[in-house]
């Protein structure tokens, strides 16, 4: 059991800090078409966030904001963004993939772009989810088998 | 430019890595680890490879470290003897493996090298074509969720399974 940090100094450190981090990791995901990150990046940073938070302000302040069966939900429908975002080319009368044809009022050309952004968006909520989940489970010391 | 610095860093990645796999307390052992991926990531931001230094920033110092640490909770923070039988196992595997590694370095193009085999291939017409056929500057997002984006779907499907099976395998509640 992660207990809430005994120093008032790095509790309000974190929780000033916790906000900036989750835009800087939104910046780095829609960023990534014109600068280094991306979707895997944003995810870490934005998984990172929480961790930070459970690391600081303890499991109970950690378990009212992140739901483990959630968690679950948004890995798998991280992944399914990317699959439907494929399928879309597709039903739009393409290759699986093929951003091109998706039906958004652009041209083809800044149809990829957003089709891009869709991906990565969902990359970013996998790798997120993922890695929250993985940490609730690690930092879980009351399940010890 | 910063190209002479590489050398350097990675004679101190050397050095993190044995002091990472000598340190008899394994909470130094893995904070010198999240040294050892910030070097990393150091180097590659070194030779150019900002986005490949993002993610090993993010992953190999941060979310590593992090996870590592979870896992401490969960154990010890004491390392366990190896029996002398499996140090010697460990040895026969470990220098066959290297000497190959080093022979694979070998044939292997100059770093830089425009007329190598990868930097004529197709990387040429991503990098031209980038921005008229994607609209995103960044050759390296379009490349990785365009042009290439089954790899990255499949890549996006193995952390899921990856992350589900970890998180099974610790799914255990006491009877």
């Amino acid at each position: 059991m992660i207990e809430r940090h005994d120093s008032v100094v790095v509790v309000t450190f974190v929780r000033a800090l916790l906000p900036i981090v989750q835009i800087f990791a939104l910046y780095v995901l829609v960023y990534g078409h014109y600068g280094p990150g991306g979707g895997f990046q944003a995810g870490v940073m934005l998984g990172a966030a929480y961790i930070l938070l459970a690391l600081a302000l303890g499991r109970e302040a950690f378990e009212r904001r992140v739901n483990e069966p959630a968690c679950l939900a948004l890995a798998a429908a991280g992944v399914l963004v990317y699959v439907v975002t494929g399928v879309a080319g597709i039903a739009g009368g393409s290759t699986f993939l093929d951003y091109s044809v998706l039906p958004l009022p652009v041209s083809p050309v800044k149809a990829r772009y957003f089709g891009i952004l869709f991906i990565e968006t969902g990359v970013a909520i996998a790798v997120a989810a993922t890695i929250v989940l993985l940490f609730c489970r690690l930092a879980d010391t009351d399940a010890r088998p | 430019m910063t190209e002479p610095l590489v050398p350097v860093l990675l004679a101190m990645m050397l050095v993190l890595a044995v002091v990472a796999v000598r340190a008899a307390d394994l909470l130094l052992a893995v904070i010198v680890l999240g040294a050892y991926g910030f070097t990393m990531s150091l180097v590659w931001s070194a030779i150019g490879a900002v986005d490949v230094a993002y993610t090993e920033a993010v992953v190999g110092a941060g979310a590593g470290t992090v996870l590592f640490l979870a896992a401490l909770l969960r154990t010890s923070r004491r390392r366990s003897p190896l029996p002398s039988r499996l140090r010697w196992l460990a040895l026969a595997v470990v220098v066959p493996v290297g000497a190959v590694l080093l022979m694979v370095v070998q044939p292997l193009p100059p770093w830089g090298d425009p007329a190598s085999a990868p930097a004529v291939h197709v990387s040429p017409r991503y990098l031209t074509e980038t921005m008229a056929e994607t609209a995103t500057p960044n050759a390296v997002t379009s490349v990785l969720a365009d042009y290439r984006g089954y790899d990255t779907l499949i890549e996006t499907v193995v952390i899921f399974s990856a992350g589900v099976g970890g998180w099974l395998l610790l799914h255990r509640r006491s009877p």
